[in-house]
């Protein structure tokens, strides 16, 4: 039903190259990521699957059949926007129905999907309001509401969270994972937001400069990051990378380790703490060990180490090893 | 603007314009009254006095009256019906991304600077002319005989000179609606399968009602009142078939130079300004809030 297929997907805007060529494949049922940091082409490509920009050359196969030069109307995909792009004028009702009032759906089939969308998405007692009057969490339903009710072979969403505030955002996701779980449709997701793309996602596209840095599942690129780009851009707080004698040690150009696999205490390093943030369940720090750099060091529970204390490191578990080229050994 | 010292104090600075608005209101509209209750002919200036309503009879009465009534309805109704329709309709066009984009929109808004009797000179001697108009060339090139706009179309000949005048002001007052429509919310209809037609039925055209409404009201205002494209045009002529009321009272100050009559007719002007303006507010004027 859902399966989108790239090939060789290029688009540039006149001189400039955003998308130099992508090739991937998104199975059916898939819930995939976009994730970069920004102008990294991510939307752009989001855009282009919608058929919202053209391609300037290459293939987007959607359901096995070539959709290139297809208008977005025909694609059978629906987009959530950034903006939500609701339509001010109209009431949530209309809103909802608007796709399928355009698809020329009889009016008792109509009402019946807009009801059933309202219930999933609790918004059955605001379907005669406006937009204007709704709250930017109900606001995200209804453009919710606007996509599922066409039953589109995939769902589109682009950066939909980046409004809301924190703790909405932290509930709109669950929503989201949930409606992906009960519907099985595909969904593609952009984001530049790693924790929504980690927590997500059944697959994490890594995109940088318009080039797909790595593929996989979360936990994939979490633990086996293919370069330096992926293993800089995954993880909060970063990775320590570490360049120079330390690395050649480990016969690299380049080692990374992250924050949990140093332990303080007793080791080989030594340096003093810049910033020290306790969160309770974690600590995180900031040593900055000579000949090394800023160490960042995440311990679990309460580390008893404060500003300019004078500390220990140790690297305990695995240590990512990269080459000259910034690619994993 | 909350606490009471401070309301006091806006009411107190906006007092002084509001006053000085009220004179400039007030004053012309208790002369013109009361100068519509008089005998007070230029040419008789002896003989003075009240005439209580004789001067509202005789507009009333006569048979010119109700013909420039409806002219002047005329007018403003097909002004507005030209300007709006086609002035969407040129907005939607120079919305468009085209090379020269800045010049175009120049180029439509420019008839706006020009002088409403120079405009009118310019359509009727260079357009509307029965020998050198450029409608009198094109009807010749086709070997028809050139139509003689002002003397068989009067009426339409000025909704026309009027309605070239206002459609560089609808347009512009459009197009910047047009602008403000977020390109997401089209791209979203695109998405929803909406046509070109159904995204400008359900997007635009909601999207830019409060403009039209503003373009309708604005102009309602000014097309009451024309008089210089008929005074340079077709004098109110041929007979009185293109005569507006304010061309009548033109008339009846200036050439009959009875001033209580024109007075009378300046009031009854108010009147229908007044009634239109009504029925605006309640037809359309709902769309200014929100």
């Amino acid at each position: 039903m859902g399966k989108i297929q790239l090939t060789k997907v290029r688009k540039s805007f006149g001189e400039v190259d955003v998308i130099p060529g992508i090739d991937l494949t998104i199975e059916n049922g898939e819930f995939v990521v976009f994730v970069g940091p920004s102008g990294c082409g991510k939307s752009t490509l989001l855009r282009l699957i919608a058929g919202l920009e053209d391609t300037t050359s290459g293939v987007i196969d959607i359901d096995g059949k070539d959709a290139t030069s297809l208008p977005p109307a025909k694609r059978g995909l629906a987009m959530v926007f950034q903006s939500y792009a609701l339509y001010p004028h109209m009431t949530v009702r209309k809103n909802i129905a608007f796709p399928l009032k355009m698809a020329g759906m009889d009016q008792a089939e109509q009402d019946k999907r807009v009801e059933r969308a309202a219930k999933v998405l609790n918004l059955a007692n605001y379907l005669d309001r406006r937009p204007g009057q709704l709250s930017g969490g109900q606001r995200q339903r209804v453009a919710i509401g606007r996509a599922i009710v066409r039953e589109p072979a995939a769902f589109l969403f682009d950066e939909p969270l980046s409004n809301l505030d924190a703790a909405l955002r932290v509930g709109m996701r669950q929503e989201i994972s949930e409606l992906h779980q009960s519907l099985k449709t595909t969904m593609i997701y952009v984001t530049h937001d790693q924790v929504e793309a980690m927590t997500m996602a059944d697959k994490i596209v890594v995109l940088n400069a318009g080039r797909i840095e790595q593929v996989g599942a979360p936990l994939e690129l979490y633990h086996t990051p293919k370069n330096l780009f992926v293993a800089g851009f995954i993880g909060s707080p970063k990775m320590n990378l570490i360049e120079g004698a330390e690395a050649a040690k480990h016969n690299a150009h380049t080692i990374g380790i992250r924050p949990e696999h140093i332990t303080v205490g007793e080791g080989p390093w030594e340096g003093v703490v810049g910033l020290s943030e306790h969160l309770g369940s974690d600590s995180f720090i900031k040593v900055d060990v000579a000949g090394l750099g800023i160490i960042n060091v995440r311990g679990s529970g309460e580390l008893n180490v404060h500003h300019g204390d004078r500390v220990r490191l140790a690297p305990a578990g695995k240590i990512h090893r990269f080459d000259s080229q910034g690619l994993a050994i | 603007m909350s606490t009471q010292s401070s309301r006091l104090a806006a009411r107190l600075m906006v007092a002084p314009s509001v006053a000085v608005l009220l004179i400039w209101m007030i004053v012309p509209l208790a002369m013109t009254l009361y100068y519509s209750f008089r005998l007070y002919r230029l040419i008789s200036p002896e003989r003075t006095g009240w005439t209580g309503f004789t001067n509202y009879v005789w507009f009333f009465q006569s048979p010119e009256f109700w013909l420039a009534m409806g002219n002047t309805l005329a007018l403003v109704g097909g002004v507005l019906a030209i300007t709006v329709v086609l002035g969407l309709l040129i907005a939607l066009l120079i919305d468009q991304p085209v090379k020269g984009q800045g010049i175009l929109r120049i180029l439509v808004i420019a008839p706006f600077f020009v002088m409403p009797p120079v405009a009118a000179s310019i359509l009727e001697n260079l357009f509307m002319h029965p020998q050198n108009g450029l409608f009198a060339a094109i009807a010749m090139g086709f070997g028809a005989q050139p139509i003689l706009f002002l003397q068989d179309y009067p009426m339409l000949s000025v909704i026309g000179i009027v309605s070239w005048e206002w459609l560089p002001f609808s347009t512009l007052i459009l197009l910047t609606a047009l602008q403000s429509l977020s390109s997401e919310q089209l791209e979203a209809a695109e998405m929803d399968g909406a046509s070109a037609f159904n995204r400008f039925r359900f997007i635009i055209l909601p999207h830019a009602t409060r403009a039209i409404t503003v373009v309708i009201l604005i102009q309602t205002i000014f097309l009451l009142g024309i008089f210089g494209e008929i005074f340079t045009t077709t004098q109110g002529g041929p007979g009185s078939a293109s005569t507006t009321l304010p061309y009548m009272i033109f008339k009846q100050a200036i050439a009959a130079k009875d001033i209580g009559r024109a007075a009378a007719g300046g009031i009854i002007a108010v009147i229908l300004a007044n009634i239109v303006a009504y029925f605006l507010m309640r037809g359309i004027g709902r769309h200014l809030d929100a």
